[in-house]
């Protein structure tokens, strides 16, 4: 029984993170469309706002994936990649207050995320406290 | 007149935001009862999606009779994003048949609004 439920709660891809995971595809898919958009068809504009939107679009894929996978190397990855989030987030968002100028088109991350309703800023916490929880 | 030409205004559109978002509700209810997703839940994401479809047909009408949406790539880019979401919520939701299944669903219905918003946006507006 003890067995049983240490094995449940080792388990990255049931329960909430299931829905962790949802979230974490939703925004990969945003992330990768607006990027992919933003680099076919006007890159010069901000290079560097729209690689940092592929950056995003990256690690959103590889933490869903970690997430899912759920072993040790799942949650090595998914814990990298939420730290970066975090920092990205944060740094971005900070930077894109300071220095607008680099950022005339938005990305995920700047304004710590307030164009998507600043999930992108409660999702890297999210995931290292379901990380956290379930080690 | 901005907007009298958009395929994606009106009727099916305003059916498709209050659809999501009554299945949304009913899916928080089930969150909150600590219910795995029901029958409604996953009927209410096939009515959805034929809602989506039935939109996804009048832009292709519109486009058939020449109509351009104001930025084309985003456009089709949310229309693809939009037909997938329903599918993507009744996938998740059979994987997980916990609350959490439809904490899920509830999620993916409050995100769909906001996408047929977006889609609107990208028909009408060149800038502003």
């Amino acid at each position: 029984m003890a067995e049983l439920r240490t094995a449940r709660s080792t388990r990255t891809n049931a329960g909430p993170g299931r829905l962790l995971i949802a979230v974490y595809l939703l925004f990969a898919i945003a992330a990768t469309s607006r990027a992919g958009l933003q680099i076919a068809t006007r890159f010069g504009e901000a290079p560097l706002a729209y690689l940092l939107s592929a950056l995003a679009a990256v690690v959103y894929i590889v933490a869903a994936v970690g997430l899912a996978r759920a072993g040790h190397a799942g949650r090595r990855v998914a814990f990298a990649c939420c730290t970066v989030e975090l920092v990205g987030v944060v740094g971005i968002g900070a930077f894109s207050l300071v220095r607008p100028d680099l950022f005339p088109d938005e990305t995920v991350w700047s304004g710590f995320g307030s164009g998507y309703g600043y999930i992108p800023l409660l999702l890297p916490i999210l995931g290292l406290a379901w990380l956290a929880k379930t080690r | 007149m901005i907007g009298t030409g958009s395929p994606v205004d009106g009727v099916p559109s305003v059916a498709a935001i209050v659809l999501s978002l009554l299945v949304a509700a009913w899916a928080l209810v089930a969150v909150l009862r600590h219910r795995a997703p029901d029958r409604v839940q996953l009927i209410g994401l096939a009515v959805l999606e034929l809602v989506l479809l039935g939109l996804a047909v009048l832009a292709g009408v519109a486009l058939a009779g020449g109509e351009r949406p104001g930025e084309p790539g985003a456009f089709f880019g949310y229309l693809v994003t939009l037909v997938f979401l329903p599918p993507l919520a009744a996938v998740l939701a059979r994987m997980e048949p916990t609350r959490w299944g439809s904490a899920i669903v509830c999620a993916i219905c409050l995100v769909t609004p906001v996408v047929v918003v977006r889609l609107q946006q990208t028909w009408e507006l060149l800038g502003g």
